[in-house]
């Protein structure tokens, strides 16, 4: 029923730049930000601390703290919407219904007062037209999905793991049937046999629900296990994205080469990892040109002046990089 | 099916552990608290059975029956707290003054609060303009010492026991509103607010579901001592006259009437409703330092304190005693 252009796509973010007005100055958190989303798709959004990850969700999500926060151009389509136009009161029928999102730490992105069936419920409640009593059944309901039984469902946050809890965030996300689901680092504040429980149940769910999903992660790893895409972040925008298998295989930008080297191998027997070497710059005063030239090794000079455009080496592989932006002009012709 | 059904939540009764469970655990464990407790919950029985304890006929014949008579005795079998200058039994005044004191206690918490809380709410989670002149609102009032604020409403409206309520509560308003701000400034950075935020609730459903329960741990303390301090004014501005006029039988008043009469020897005029005084603060204070310990959950406040170490360690040998016993 949506919108027959976006038919086959439920979201579209292009251009997106979100800066922080402060008074040392103007943070560029994101940058000319792009990401296509198909229903039921998963998209691993992989960066370093401090790649504008969150900012990115948060943005999507219209929960930018403002001020000093501020979208300052590009356009979020989601199901045919631009979501940055519509009210705010339409917004909120949006969050948690149709885009709902699962925190870093369950540890505290569950409310103490509350119990964790009437935490799920409060969404049902907020989104759906039924009584208080359906929407705990459902609740109670959702808890099973994730794995914990009902008769715990009126324990507090505080009487459960933090595997548990994650469980529980999950169920509140998936709880109203989202068409899209962010998840910022839903595994980093768990212990790994954890991560894995945790990990295969999204998958489940995922697939259970039909729900697209924004994996945030600084964990290739994770990437490999439940993505099907792979956008590369680095200083607020995409610098490559590509098909998980593509992207794996076949690393074009510098950076995710980087990255890659930096993992160890286990089939290697490798003394040392290989560093990207130097620091992500600081968002206040990004250096001019690509953003990753100071910390490239097969920086140019006109890298420092020349801001690379989005290149698509293969099908549906883009990279960020003059180095193939030059090869495919030359292909091209131009 | 149903049946199955029906077991289940037949179940579930006995396996909730309600907050309130929880509290009341944690509460119980406090020995002084339970001492605080018991003691407002006779002084409540008392207001509420002043009638029956001391009737208007009998043996007390009324709080207010005045009989030249029996002018300043001391305590004796018929009037256990003697009698004052003009003949009334004290331990009726006393008994119906727990009726005035409660009172005044509650009236002036329900004007903080209900005034307090939304102020300090707003100001905390929409900071900005709001909370400056909130603020400085709050400030205005701290500024002004209560009993003279107390002195300007019952010069404005006349003394009386309601002008005190007033006055004393409107010098409760800033406590609460700046405990509350305090509060909700830490608790909405936290991430089950932007979880709240997320799932699609407007600002009033965080504030009210998510921010406040969350914030109501130092206010209830904050009530309960509160409510302390505001039977201590009360009784203060009645003792300097302000407060409860005769023939009302108020702790305080009490007392200013004893007061000549306490350095001629008579000090049963005094020492009854001061008592009184000292033991419903005694109380709330006690009552108020057991649901700081009970409300928070995870023992924010100074964790294991080492009376609570020693506390824990007692409770520990006599449960063992106890099996011993039993085996």
């Amino acid at each position: 029923m949506a919108n027959e252009l976006y038919r086959g796509k439920l979201l579209n973010i292009s251009d997106l730049s979100i800066h922080f007005f402060i008074e040392e100055g103007t943070v560029h958190a994101v940058n000319g930000l792009n990401i296509a989303l198909a229903p039921g798709e998963t998209i691993g959004l992989v960066g370093e601390t401090g790649a504008g990850k969150t900012t990115t969700a948060l943005g999507i999500m219209r929960l930018v703290q403002s001020p000093p926060g501020m979208v300052v151009e590009g356009k979020i389509e989601f199901e045919g919407r631009d979501l940055l136009e519509i009210s705010e009161a339409e917004m909120r029928k949006v969050r948690g219904s149709k885009i709902s999102m699962i925190f870093q730490d369950p540890m505290t992105s569950l409310n103490p007062t509350i119990p964790v069936r009437d935490q799920i419920a409060e969404v049902v409640l907020l989104h759906e037209n039924v009584s208080a009593q359906q929407a705990l059944f459902k609740a109670e309901e959702m808890l099973e999905k994730v794995g914990i039984r009902k008769e715990r469902s009126r324990e507090y946050p505080h009487q459960f793991s933090g595997g548990m809890r994650q469980r529980v965030g999950i169920a509140i996300a998936l709880a109203c049937n989202p068409a899209l689901l962010i998840s910022d680092e839903p595994t980093t504040a768990l212990d790994v046999t954890i991560q894995a429980q945790v990990l295969e149940l999204m998958k489940d769910l995922k697939v259970e629900f039909n729900t697209a999903m924004i994996m945030i992660t600084h964990d290739l790893g994770i990437v490999a296990e439940i993505c099907d895409k792979v956008a590369i972040m680095y200083a607020g925008s995409v610098v490559e994205t590509a098909d998980k298998y593509e992207l794996f295989k076949n690393p074009k930008h510098p950076y995710t080469i980087g990255l890659f080297n930096s993992l160890p191998d286990i089939e290697k027997d490798e003394d040392r990892l290989v560093p990207i070497k130097g620091l992500m710059p600081d968002p206040m005063n990004l250096p001019p040109g690509c953003p990753f030239h100071p910390r490239c090794d097969r920086a140019m000079p006109q890298c420092s002046e020349i801001v690379p455009e989005n290149t698509e080496v293969a099908d549906g592989h883009v990279v960020r990089c003059l180095l193939y932006e030059a090869e495919h002009n030359k292909e091209k012709g131009v | 099916m149903e049946n199955a059904i029906q077991s289940n939540t037949d179940l579930k009764p006995k396996k909730r552990r309600s907050q309130f469970g929880e509290i009341w655990k944690r509460f119980k464990r406090n020995p002084l608290a339970i001492v605080g407790l018991v003691l407002i919950v006779l002084m409540f029985l008392m207001a509420a059975l002043a009638d029956v304890i001391a009737p208007g006929d009998g043996v007390f014949a009324g709080y207010n029956l005045q009989d030249w008579n029996r002018i300043r005795q001391f305590p004796s079998a018929e009037h256990w707290f003697g009698t004052d200058d003009i003949g009334r039994d004290v331990f009726s005044r006393v008994v119906h003054g727990s009726r005035i004191s409660l009172q005044v206690g509650f009236v002036v918490i329900i004007i903080g609060i209900t005034v307090g809380i939304p102020l300090g709410a707003i100001a905390g989670y929409y900071k900005g303009i709001l909370d400056n002149v909130i603020m400085r609102f709050i400030d205005i009032l701290l500024a002004v010492p209560n009993i003279l604020l107390a002195i300007a409403i019952a010069a404005a409206l006349g003394p009386g026991i309601t002008n005190v309520m007033i006055a004393v509560g409107i010098g409760a308003i800033p406590i609460y509103a700046r405990t509350v701000r305090a509060q909700v400034l830490a608790v909405k950075e936290q991430e089950f607010v932007e979880a709240a935020r997320a799932a699609g609730a407007n600002d009033f459903r965080i504030i009210r579901r998510h921010i406040l329960p969350n914030c109501m741990a130092p206010v209830i303390v904050e009530a309960s001592m509160g409510m302390a301090g505001a039977i201590m004014a009360a009784a203060g501005l009645s003792f300097i006259g302000l407060g409860a006029q005769a023939p009302t039988p108020e702790w305080g008043a009490m007392l200013a009437d004893g007061r000549l009469r306490m350095l001629a020897g008579y000090w049963h005029l005094t020492l009854f409703p001061g008592l009184m005084i000292a033991l419903i603060i005694f109380a709330l204070n006690m009552m108020g330092d057991g649901l700081r310990d009970a409300l928070d959950p995870k023992l924010r406040s100074g964790g294991f304190s080492k009376k609570r170490f020693r506390r824990i360690q007692l409770a520990k040998a006599a449960a063992q005693n106890n099996s011993g016993e039993g085996q």
